[in-house]
């Protein structure tokens, strides 16, 4: 946390709505799941504003028309994110896009430069994950990883079955929490970035 | 060479929906991303008596600083339409980058420190 609006800041954003005067760089991850999964949970777990959202105007394919038809129609999607100062000196932001392929519009633009993207996936549909993982396999070559949210009731299973039903890339990190909880959030995130380095090169250590 | 007039010497400009981007669709510069960090200069410079109420609610709000994405969704406007505002401002300097304009994956390095302040978080 940690960062007072100077005076004059609109009244009605609320206090400590800016970054610190020390914050001098940002980098994001996209946090991308199927609807009602736990996206914007895992967001407000980890930020330290409240869960902000725009309303993104996007050409997404019409719903059930085939896409190759070309028929397309404008639509308004809601993009939830949050926001985390680390080290004093870098923002991280989290993008809560739908990972729906009527909406890549939306993250194609979101996707440039990104860290990677978490994948929140609920065990009791995990057919629903099918389509966000074909689209991030397909379009983007970001690192990924997965987060099972463990929502209360919902069936365990062990994070090497998960791999095995998604037919995730090799070395992809799976884990899973109850990300209402902030630490559980924050471990998902961790096991993304590691991720990241390996793949940069780099050697993070575990 | 000049383009030619047309014959009542009236050249037609179809009304755009989009009157508060000054008819453009996408920014002057490509480098904004909703991640970018942006605040307001503060060099005591008003903005200019026909500056829309967007641009004036978009630097009031950067008076400390923010991402783009951020400044949208306190002003309750897209990101796409915050952008073309802000690249605007940028240009006549009320509004300043703070954040690296690259177009880079972010580096090793960069990565590093963020993982180390998860960790600590």
């Amino acid at each position: 946390m940690g960062s007072a609006g100077p005076d004059g800041a609109p009244a009605a954003a609320g206090a400590g709505m800016h970054l610190a005067a020390t914050v001098e760089r940002s980098v994001k991850v996209l946090v991308v799941g199927a609807y009602g999964v736990g996206k914007t949970t895992l967001i407000g777990a980890v930020s330290e504003i409240p869960v902000l959202s725009t309303e993104e105007t996007v050409t997404a394919a019409s719903v059930g028309v085939d896409p190759r038809l070309g028929e397309k129609t404008t639509t308004t999607v809601a993009m939830d994110f949050g926001r985390l100062t680390v080290g004093g000196t870098t923002a991280l932001y989290l993008f809560g896009t739908p990972g729906q392929r009527r909406f890549w519009d939306l993250w194609a633009g979101l996707a440039d430069g990104a860290v990677g993207a978490l994948v929140v996936v609920d065990t009791r549909r995990l057919e629903d994950s099918f389509e966000v993982l074909d689209q991030l396999e397909e379009h983007t070559r970001m690192p990924l990883a997965v987060v099972v949210n463990e929502f209360p009731g919902a069936p365990r299973h062990d994070t090497e079955a998960v791999r095995t039903a998604l037919d995730l890339p090799a070395g992809t990190p799976v884990v899973s929490g109850d990300l209402r909880e902030r630490r559980q959030a924050v471990e998902a995130l961790q096991a993304l970035v590691g991720h990241a380095i390996r793949l940069a090169g780099g050697s993070a250590a575990a | 060479m000049v383009t030619p007039t047309p014959a009542d010497g009236y050249r037609d400009h179809p009304v755009r929906s989009y009157v508060l981007t000054g008819g453009r669709a996408h920014p002057s510069r490509n480098t904004l991303r909703p991640e970018t960090l942006l605040c307001a200069v503060d060099d005591g410079r008003e903005l200019p008596a026909d500056a829309s109420r967007q641009e004036r609610a978009l630097l009031e709000t950067s008076r400390g600083t923010l991402a783009l994405a951020e400044l949208a969704a306190h002003l309750g406007l897209p990101t796409s339409l915050v952008a073309v505002l802000a690249s605007d401002l940028l240009d006549a300097g009320y509004l300043a980058i703070r954040s690296p304009a690259g177009h880079a994956l972010p580096g090793v390095d960069l990565l590093e420190e963020v993982l180390d302040g998860l960790r600590r978080s």
